[in-house]
């Protein structure tokens, strides 16, 4: 910088020296502007306990008043794509059930439902297997929906909240950890079937968990539904009607509170969910009050499916009976998870040559996927969750995508957030309920 | 990588013809094409599997009747678009499911008819995501949308396919708002570039990344890890059948 007009200066003895002195404040005051720098751009997250994980939003704040939302995502990317085109079709399931941590169950069903619509089995899945995938699912709902009434709870200042609802996920992990070795990333649902038959101990777990959780459910009710702070902090916050629901591809609870009675399990059934006598419960409000009240009633509905589901668990194989697809080993619920049978080690390495052989070509080679692509959606608790599968013809997939309602959810942020207050951001968020190990894949 | 004709014989059955698409080196080289069961290259295989050379495999037109109501969103489609004959290049039916192979340049306009007709009424725009093809065809990169009516309960999916030199298609966020961050998902993880995107930039990976994961050429990566004594090599380098 040359000659300067704020500040002359001189040398001294101690050296440069410069003299101050003012005169333009007029012109810098006309220069400011009132409204945009009373603007202050806020960053919230991505360490944040009231964004749901490693979400980031950055606000433009007026005030208290958000004029401008922008969400950043991409913080928990893992790959899981594109691993799973160097895996063969089987260890899918292990990878997909890591997106959605809250509905590992969901990502394992349709995965699986792509694999065996690409290979063409469906007809061939046994009953059993089907109604098994349709009891875990539905408990698994419940146990997201206690997550997600828990966590948006706390974050709304109702700490009990928080515990009662994951004390009561805490039967529904217990009765997962049963039946297929682990509280979460189960790699239970397998193309062709499931991994492990539901043991009679766990149906009477099941059973004893029915009897309670309805009551449970009214408590909460009890809790919050006539609760002044959480009708003020509800009622009226993130208003999303149906048509801006649809152009933003909003669907699950969100789209069903605006008024729309979208469930993919009534609208384009699968698992023979067209056979299941069950609700699909609405409101009208589309805001955060409705999206309340329809998860609430929607784990009422999956207690009657899980009730039902119970009922026509009738004794018969879990897994496909073609030999070239089904896994050839019969695991084991130890300790640590799920794992090798002895009894089947003994049997292959002992007994039987045949087997030893099968056994080896279908783990280390795997089964191979006639050539293709196909999409399959299921219903999981935050809405449409598809899969785009394609297939060379390998015994690898080609390329799987998965449609996560997470991910496309939270697009509807900045249209639910601006012009709202900024407490609000976090009812508004909390609501779409976005799990960002989906959203981010 | 080298090209297959400079490549030391590797102890496998030697190949008398370069098969095509194997010459832009591993690990994208495993099918749709090429040579060999295992994937590997550079060890012995001994098998003899290493020289096969498998077909690529071509889609073809499904004939009429489609069957469903494939036919009818297909007549629909031909009714309410006048440039249908030039804007789908193929229809074809699979495993009870619809795909229009649609002339890139002219994707935006037939989601809009598709949205809009109402005998279409394909209101949802459920997916937008990419497939890369590498080696089957000049027009590698394929973007995939399903739609979704939710009037007819009915889906579809459309197929636009570009090259990788100049992977460019217009934009539907004008028709479906919801494809903004799946198409942000498509260019980041393949370089696909949608023109008329309002804010087309890297959404998964960080924003200095370089390269598009998600193509078939870009490498998986990792580092061969020792266990037991023995150094075993990352997921793409191991021998696996294919």
């Amino acid at each position: 910088m040359t000659a300067s007009n704020y500040a002359t200066e001189r040398e001294t003895t101690e050296g440069k020296v410069f003299t101050v002195t003012g005169g333009d404040w007029d012109d810098v005051v006309s220069g400011t502007d009132p409204i945009n720098d009373e603007r202050i751009v806020v960053n919230m997250g991505p360490q944040h306990p009231s964004t749901h994980g490693v979400l980031r939003l950055i606000l433009e704040l007026e005030g208290e008043t958000v004029r401008e939302a922008r969400s950043v995502v991409g913080y928990l990317h893992t790959g899981i794509e594109k691993n799973l085109e160097y895996r063969n079709w089987v260890q899918g399931s292990t990878f997909v059930t890591r997106m959605d941590y809250l509905s590992p169950l969901f990502n394992e069903t349709a995965y699986a439902l792509a694999v065996e619509k690409l290979l063409g089995i469906e007809e061939q899945i046994t009953e059993r297997a089907t109604t098994i995938r349709v009891l875990m699912m539905e408990l698994n709902r419940i146990s997201s929906h206690l997550v997600w009434v828990a966590t948006t709870a706390m974050e709304l200042g109702a700490v009990n909240m928080m515990l009662y609802g994951f004390r009561e996920r805490e039967h529904i992990l217990e009765i997962f950890e049963l039946i297929t070795g682990l509280r979460m990333n189960h790699a239970y649902v397998r193309p062709g079937g499931v991994a492990q038959d539901v043991p009679d101990e766990a149906v009477a777990k099941i059973r004893d968990f029915l009897k309670l959780m309805p009551k449970k459910l009214k408590d909460y009710e009890n809790l919050l539904s006539g609760q002044p702070i959480w009708l003020e902090r509800t009622q009226n916050v993130a208003v999303l009607d149906v048509t801006g629901c649809v152009a933003l591809g909003v669907t699950g609870p969100v789209l069903r509170s605006a008024g729309l009675a979208w469930d993919l399990r009534k609208t384009m059934p699968y698992c023979g969910y067209e056979t299941y006598e069950f609700d699909v419960p609405t409101h009208t409000d589309g805001d955060v009050w409705g999206r309340y009240l329809v998860r609430l009633a929607e784990m009422r509905e999956s207690l009657k499916l899980v009730e039902q589901a119970l009922d026509r668990l009738k004794p018969g194989p879990v897994m496909v009976a073609d030999k070239k697809i089904a896994w050839p080993a019969q695991l084991a619920i130890g300790v640590d998870g799920m794992g090798n049978s002895l009894e089947h080690v003994a049997k292959i390495m002992g007994q039987s040559m045949e087997s030893l052989i099968h056994h080896f070509k279908l783990v280390t080679e795997g089964f191979r996927v006639p050539p293709g692509q196909v999409y399959v959606a299921v219903e999981s608790p935050r809405g449409e969750l598809g899969v785009h599968a394609v297939s060379d013809g390998g015994t690898r997939p080609y390329r799987v995508h998965y449609r996560e309602p997470s991910f496309v959810n939270l697009q509807a942020l900045p249209a639910m957030a601006e012009g709202g207050l900024i407490a609000d951001v976090i009812a508004g968020g909390a609501s779409l309920d976005p799990v960002m190990g989906g959203c981010d894949r | 990588m080298t090209a297959p004709q400079d490549r030391p014989n590797d102890g496998g059955v030697p190949v008398p013809v370069t098969p095509a698409g194997a010459t832009s080196g591993a690990p994208a080289e495993y099918p749709p094409a090429g040579r060999g069961m295992f994937g590997n290259q550079g060890t012995g295989d001994v098998s003899g599997y290493g020289g096969l050379v498998r077909p690529r495999r071509t889609v073809e037109d499904s004939p009429r009747p489609y069957g469903g109501y494939f036919d009818e969103v297909t007549d629909a489609l031909e009714e309410a678009y006048p440039g249908f004959a030039d804007a789908i290049e193929k229809v074809v039916v699979d495993r009870g499911e619809l795909t229009l192979h649609v002339r890139p340049e002219r994707i935006a306009e037939v989601c809009q008819v598709m949205r809009d007709d109402l005998a279409l009424r394909f209101e949802l725009c459920s997916s937008v995501s990419g497939v890369d093809y590498l080696g089957a065809d000049e027009r590698r990169l394929h973007v995939v949308y399903q739609l979704t009516s939710m009037t007819y309960r009915r889906r579809v999916r459309l197929e636009a396919a570009v090259s990788a030199e100049d992977p460019h298609l217009p934009s539907v966020t004008g028709v479906y708002p919801t494809a903004d961050w799946q198409e942000r998902e498509t260019y980041d993880m393949f370089g696909i570039v949608f023109d008329g995107h309002p804010n087309l930039t890297r959404i998964l990976m960080p924003d200095d990344w370089e390269g598009h994961p998600q193509r078939k050429d870009y490498p998986l990566g990792g580092v061969p890890v020792e266990y037991k004594g023995a150094e075993i090599p990352p997921p793409d380098r191991r021998r696996s059948y294919q």
